[in-house]
């Protein structure tokens, strides 16, 4: 069966988003997506680590016993996550104490447990590698519209900090909304993004019902009513 | 002439979802008026403003859903939650804070559930726990009782114009401080080290205003007994939120008189008349059968007292009655009552006694 890098990448993207379909590791999703700079160190952070344990999964696939396959994928991610970890506390410190104890956290994030026990290690290197891209590029897309939605709604500002992740350029990128905002703090308390993310979902579900809708449409003859005729005098 | 003949009962029709919520809103006037003679144009100028707000969500929303307009409209439903919204939120608000809660009330906590009838919460609560949640200083700031004001000989409230402006536009203009203060709750939380009789004698808004709330209370009392006798609301609701929050204040302020507020004050001030009669009451969020309403009233006048006495808000009367709409579907599960001639129905673990 020739691989479907095609189907993959949609999957991930979009029809099997975690976030959005899979609702997996919403713990971090709703608990740091306050602004766009804290969604996008997650979000990096957990690609990162799913790439490495759908990479190391895939690998070493054919060496785990079944029995104890989730241990040893909890040691694999566990050891990602630490990694990822130091590396924040070397290069972006302010932002690894931002976003504390959710890193560590990372390690319990169901969406990259879910992948390596369902696509890693049943599939190749080079499969797995881009399902975890996929993935972990549609759980950061997700994070990074809530982030932007509950930043604006809640503080009036956009890529606000963004110089905790991206260093002294990124200086100047916070973009004022609205002048002398009052705060929304709603938005930035979880209830907040409990609203927002449905908010999201229901959106998927729209865009989808209308591709489904205009997918019917185009198809030829399928759908269209028979014409009933008459056999009788 | 043809008589028509007809038994009992003489009803000419059941009276329909328009005709209660017109009732409700008819019952609120006394509470209104006191409010706005206590306490200025403010509440005025916010319930009309609130419930043309409510109507235009509410027709959009419809709208957006593809119902029937005039039928959903006619019911008055979104005007009588704009209406205790706005009774709830301080008389200064600004339009914002009416805005988003309006919004919140009908699109999110009423519209988005599936409307009338299907929405867990009720809608003006939900809105304003948001509202008090998000914007502590704006809707923790109070109007002062006129009786307060220059002395209090004449009634002078900010006049219809000034409390406009202060409304619709961001302009503060540096007398305001006359005109606003805390709650008597607000005072009697943040006392600061001073004992129950200690807080009545000194600060102004209780030694000498404390009369606003009380007719304020009084007002909305008479509301809810009009409801009573018109049927609309049961007498079981009001009264087990009252009687709870009576006995347990009773309790604690016999225990320690110096550091709990007594019965009375629980009663009389803050939200707990509106609540009682007008939003306890709720037919879609409470308790169905009447015993159910009883249990539905104590949780909420418990919660009432315990959140005020510890609680990090000054007044609870939204969040008791959100967390008991959340246990109304629990309490009428446990409540449900016998049909005649059946047997009682069993529930909970069997081998229970």
């Amino acid at each position: 069966m020739a691989t479907d890098y095609r189907k993959i990448t949609m999957d991930g993207l979009w029809d099997n988003n975690p976030a959005l379909v899979q609702l997996l590791g919403l713990c971090p999703l709703l608990a740091v997506t306050g602004s766009v700079v804290n969604a996008i160190g997650l979000g990096i952070a957990s690609t990162l680590v799913l790439l490495g344990s759908n990479l190391t999964v895939s690998a070493f696939r054919k060496f785990v016993p079944d029995s104890v396959r989730l241990p040893i994928f909890v040691m694999i991610i566990a050891s990602f996550v630490t990694a990822i970890e130091l590396v924040m506390k070397a290069f972006t410190y302010e932002l690894y104490l931002i976003l504390g104890i959710f890193i560590p956290l990372i390690v319990t994030n169901c969406a990259i447990m879910g992948r390596a026990d369902a696509f890693a290690c049943k599939n190749p290197v080079k499969e797995s590698l881009l399902d975890g891209l996929m993935m972990g590029v549609g759980f950061t897309a997700v994070l990074v519209v809530l982030g932007a939605m509950r930043e604006v709604l809640g503080s009036g500002t956009l890529f606000s900090d963004m110089n905790l992740l991206f260093g002294s350029i990124a200086d100047g990128w916070k973009i004022t909304l609205v002048e002398d905002y009052t705060g929304f703090l709603f938005a930035i308390l979880p209830p907040g993004a409990f609203v927002g993310m449905g908010f999201l979902i229901a959106l998927k579900n729209i865009i989808d019902s209308r591709m489904e809708a205009r997918r019917a449409e185009s198809a030829p003859d399928q759908g269209a009513p028979r014409e009933r005729v008459r056999v009788t005098g | 002439m043809a008589l028509i003949r007809t038994s009992s009962p003489h009803l000419h029709k059941a009276s329909s979802t328009a005709d209660v919520m017109r009732m409700v809103t008819l019952a609120t006037l006394p509470g209104l008026a006191a409010m706005t003679f206590f306490f200025g144009w403010g509440t005025l100028i916010n319930v009309i403003f609130a419930c043309l707000l409510a109507v235009g969500f509410e027709a959009a929303i419809i709208r957006l859903r593809k119902r029937p307009l005039g039928f959903y409209l006619k019911d008055y439903s979104a005007v009588v939650t704009a209406l205790l919204l706005a009774l709830a939120i301080p008389p200064f608000a600004p339009w914002w804070i009416t805005f988003v809660g309006v919004f919140v009330a009908i699109v999110i906590a009423k519209h988005l559930y599936g409307g009338l009838g299907q929405n867990p919460f009720n809608p003006a609560m939900v809105a304003y726990a948001l509202l008090l949640i998000s914007f502590p200083v704006q809707m923790t700031s109070w109007t002062a009782p006129f009786v307060l004001i220059n002395g209090g000989e004449s009634w002078n409230v900010l006049g219809f114009l000034d409390t406009l402006s202060i409304i619709f536009t961001s302009i503060e203009p540096v007398w305001l401080d006359n005109y606003t203060g805390a709650t008597p709750l607000d005072a009697m939380r943040h006392r600061g080290g001073l004992t129950t009789e200690e807080v009545w004698s000194t600060v102004p808004v209780l030694a000498e205003g404390i009369g606003a709330w009380h007719a304020v209370s009084a007002a909305y009392l008479m509301g809810g007994v009009f409801l009573i006798y018109r049927k609309i609301i049961t007498v079981h609701t009001p009264a087990a939120v009252l009687g709870s929050l009576a006995v347990i204040s009773t309790v604690f302020y016999m225990v320690d008189p110096y550091g709990f507020a007594d019965p009375f004050f629980h009663l009389t001030v803050g939200g707990t008349m509106l609540g009682a009669f007008f939003i306890a009451t709720d037919p879609v969020t409470s308790a169905t059968s009447n015993r159910g309403k009883i249990y539905f009233g104590i949780g909420i006048g418990v919660l009432i007292y315990v959140i005020r006495s510890w609680g990090g808000y000054p007044d609870a009367v939204a969040f008791a009655v959100l967390l008991m709409n959340l246990s109304a579907p629990f309490i009428d599960q446990y409540t449900q009552p016998r049909t005649y001639g059946h047997a009682k129905p069993k529930r909970g673990l069997k081998g229970d006694a």
